[in-house]
């Protein structure tokens, strides 16, 4: 789960990491109350989205005055922001960060995230706040320090104070910084993060060090034991259906495609939408129905699938092994039943019970083309999106 | 041969009383393996499909002279049931559980670093995959038996469905396997595609391997030097979510392009680079695996 920039900076004050006084809003008529909370112009406009790139979009403004600050303001709240990140198709900003502008005298770069490789946590720093890591990561990787630490200790404050002296700190903030990363260290662990970013983490000539910028994204596997972040379960969703797909405990991603599927299994899903792909066609979703899907979540995914009006054809690839073909296949019927399907639906099933299963299909009467491999499957689903098999063609041989 | 376990490993379920842990039992009993008991704390003294439940792992090795575990019990549990295992002193355990967190499993690694002066490191399947069979012998874990058929092709992958895909069109080509490992679908993996990659290159018994990978991480990328360096057998494989956005999750917890690592590019190219021959269509694993040993 991701969190936003003013989500990811209340945690890290929880954890006594200074952050730049701020306010949220998410309406313009708050602006002049959120301006007199934050303290005197200049001040910082800030874009709440999930995306990065959001600088260079535009999505960062300083205001020296009231009317910059509500130009700024009606610019940005309720609009779509695109970045480098989102896509043409952009993302709506739903709220605002009003925050006091500072005086920079130095940027630095730090996260703390999971090595997956090495299997340990680790600290990464670097001297050029503020630019994408990865670019550096690439280009100059000897600007970039990486301090692996133990998982039951924490981060050693002889571990923090050789970092802040690598990235050299001003001497009379050395301290401070040290006691911050050790501070975010202990953060990423209490609250289950997969990643803490602070980029810029910043010396400002007001406040010394402080975090300018924050991201957070916490382990989805681990939310059972965090109960503070249960009103933010749905939050990031990009789009009402994905939102709705983790409540009903279906894995759905929103694509920009025309065809719909639905499949068991994250790694088949993947592939099934990499074989729309290569036989032409662009899938307008992943989704996972689980490995031990019942009729209920088959509908559910159903109207998922068919509630986001681009789709003109759905695949529907399941290889039955636990699961019975033919239970599935009943689970389809009664699901294309009660969400009254007009468009051409492709039905590759695999697996136990399979010959059941198909003739359970054919028998139906409801014109769901069939399909025995991954690769015709695709074939078929991709022309029918094109319009060239009409409805209720049933191929021969099946 | 095979790799990691036969009709003679002698196998736990932890978490037998749970409804998968159950009938998983009874599936990997019919198929061949010796399930010769279940834990399930506070359960002790009963049975579950006629095989007898122990409080601990301990009590349960005690008694049966297990050495292996399939681990099916709630996620929140998941990493003490694998540490329950391992100071048991079980040498195959293979955790099908879903949705453990990363930090638990980070842990678990850093306990497991601790032990290895000392001698014997258990090899850890999973978690959040299918688990391992070795066709016509034994399984652990929730794979169909019925699609695999015994031979000589080694199977590894971080997938569930697509596993059985891939096996599937093996099978129907004549193509049996001699091992096939389900590593799983998360970011911290027990076993990594290099160790098993490691199992099936001194494997007698495997003459080619099937590799399928996924976006996310570097573990394709480290399997690619790894085959380069020192795998001879001739290696196919499938990387899924060549059409995968990035910053967002595919399903599996590992399965996401976090910050421009991890795309599907870097990993086809890597595994190119060493020699490997891609399926880049799904439906043709099989058919380049059976073009591959010609």
């Amino acid at each position: 789960m991701r969190l936003l920039e003013h989500q990811a900076k209340k945690l890290l004050s929880s954890w006594g990491v200074p952050i730049p006084r701020g306010t949220v809003l998410t309406r313009l008529s708050q602006l002049s109350s959120a301006a007199r909370k934050t303290g005197r112009y200049p001040l910082i406009v800030k874009a709440q989205v999930y995306a990065g790139g959001r600088g260079k979009a535009g999505g960062v403004v300083k205001a020296r005055n009231a009317s910059e600050a509500k130009a700024a303001a009606a610019r940005l709240l309720g609009k779509k922001l695109v970045t480098a990140q989102t896509g043409p198709a952009g993302t709506v900003v739903k709220a605002l960060l009003l925050e006091e502008g500072l005086t920079l005298q130095q940027e630095f770069y730090l996260s703390v995230l999971l090595d997956r490789s090495r299997q340990v946590p680790v600290v990464i720093a670097s001297r050029e706040g503020g630019v994408a890591i990865e670019e550096l990561a690439k280009e100059r990787p000897e600007a970039i320090s990486t301090t692996p630490f133990d998982p039951f200790l924490g981060l050693l404050p002889h571990q923090a104070r050789r970092i802040a002296g690598w990235l050299e700190i001003p001497v009379p903030h050395r301290e401070a910084a040290a006691q911050q990363l050790i501070r975010v260290a202990r953060g990423f662990f209490s609250t289950d993060a997969s990643l803490v970013e602070i980029n810029p983490w910043a010396l400002t000539r007001e406040k010394g060090m402080l975090a300018l910028d924050a991201k957070v994204t916490l382990d989805d596997n681990a939310l059972f034991r965090h109960p503070e972040f249960d009103k933010l379960k749905t939050a990031d969703a990009d789009s009402p259906s994905e939102a709705r797909s983790r409540l009903i405990g279906i894995n759905y991603v929103g694509l920009d495609g025309t065809i719909g599927c639905m499949v068991n299994g994250a790694g088949l899903a993947m592939a099934t939408m990499d074989s729309i792909k290569l036989n032409g066609g662009d899938p307008a979703n992943f989704l996972d129905v689980g490995g031990g899907a019942d009729v209920n979540q088959v509908r559910e995914a159903f109207k998922l699938i068919v509630a986001d009006r681009k789709v003109k054809a759905i695949l529907v690839n399941i290889f039955g092994g636990i699961m019975k073909c033919d239970v599935i296949a009943q689970g389809i019927i009664q699901a294309t039943q009660s969400v009254k399907l007009k468009i051409p639906l492709v039905v590759r099933l695999e697996g136990t019970n399979v010959e059941r299963g198909r003739k359970m299909l054919a028998d139906s009467g409801l014109g769901f083309i069939t399909a025995t491999d991954m690769d015709e499957a695709a074939k078929k689903v991709v022309a029918a999106a094109r319009g060239l098999s009409p409805k209720g063609t049933v191929p021969k041989g099946v | 041969m095979s790799i990691y376990l036969d009709k003679s490993t002698r196998v736990l379920v932890q978490g037998i009383t749970g409804r998968a842990g159950s009938f998983h039992a009874a599936q990997m009993r019919e198929y061949g393996s010796q399930v010769v008991g279940g834990v399930t704390p506070g359960r002790g003294g009963t049975a579950c499909e006629g095989i007898p439940i122990f409080d601990t792992v301990a009590e349960a090795v005690e008694k049966t002279q297990a050495n292996a575990t399939g681990i099916f019990v709630p996620a929140p549990f998941g990493a003490d049931a694998v540490l329950e295992a391992v100071d048991a002193g079980l040498s195959l355990i293979v955790v099908i559980t879903e949705g453990i967190p990363a930090l638990d499993m980070l842990r678990v690694k850093s306990y497991l670093r601790g032990l290895s002066p000392k001698g014997t490191v258990p090899s850890i399947i999973g978690p959040n995959g299918p688990g391992v069979i070795t066709p016509g012998q034994a399984k652990i874990g929730i794979m169909p038996g019925y699609i695999h058929r015994p031979g000589s092709i080694g199977l590894v992958s971080r997938s569930g469905t697509l596993t059985y895909e891939a096996v599937w069109q093996l099978t129907q080509l004549g193509l049996g396997q001699s091992t096939c490992v389900g590593i799983g679908g998360d970011s911290l993996p027990g076993t990594s595609f290099v160790e098993v990659l490691k199992a099936f290159e001194a494997d007698p018994e495997t003459k080619a391997i099937v590799m399928i990978g996924e976006i996310g991480g570097s573990a394709e990328e480290e399997a690619a030097a790894f085959i380069r360096a020192h795998v001879r057998k001739p290696v196919v494989a499938f990387v899924a979510g060549a059409t995968a956005p990035a910053e967002k999750r595919m399903g599996h917890a590992g399965a996401v392009i976090a910050q421009g690592q991890g795309t599907h590019a870097s990993k086809i190219q890597a595994l190119q680079a060493a020699g490997v021959k891609i399926a880049r269509n799904p439906a043709v694993i099989g058919r380049t695996m059976a073009d591959a040993i010609l």
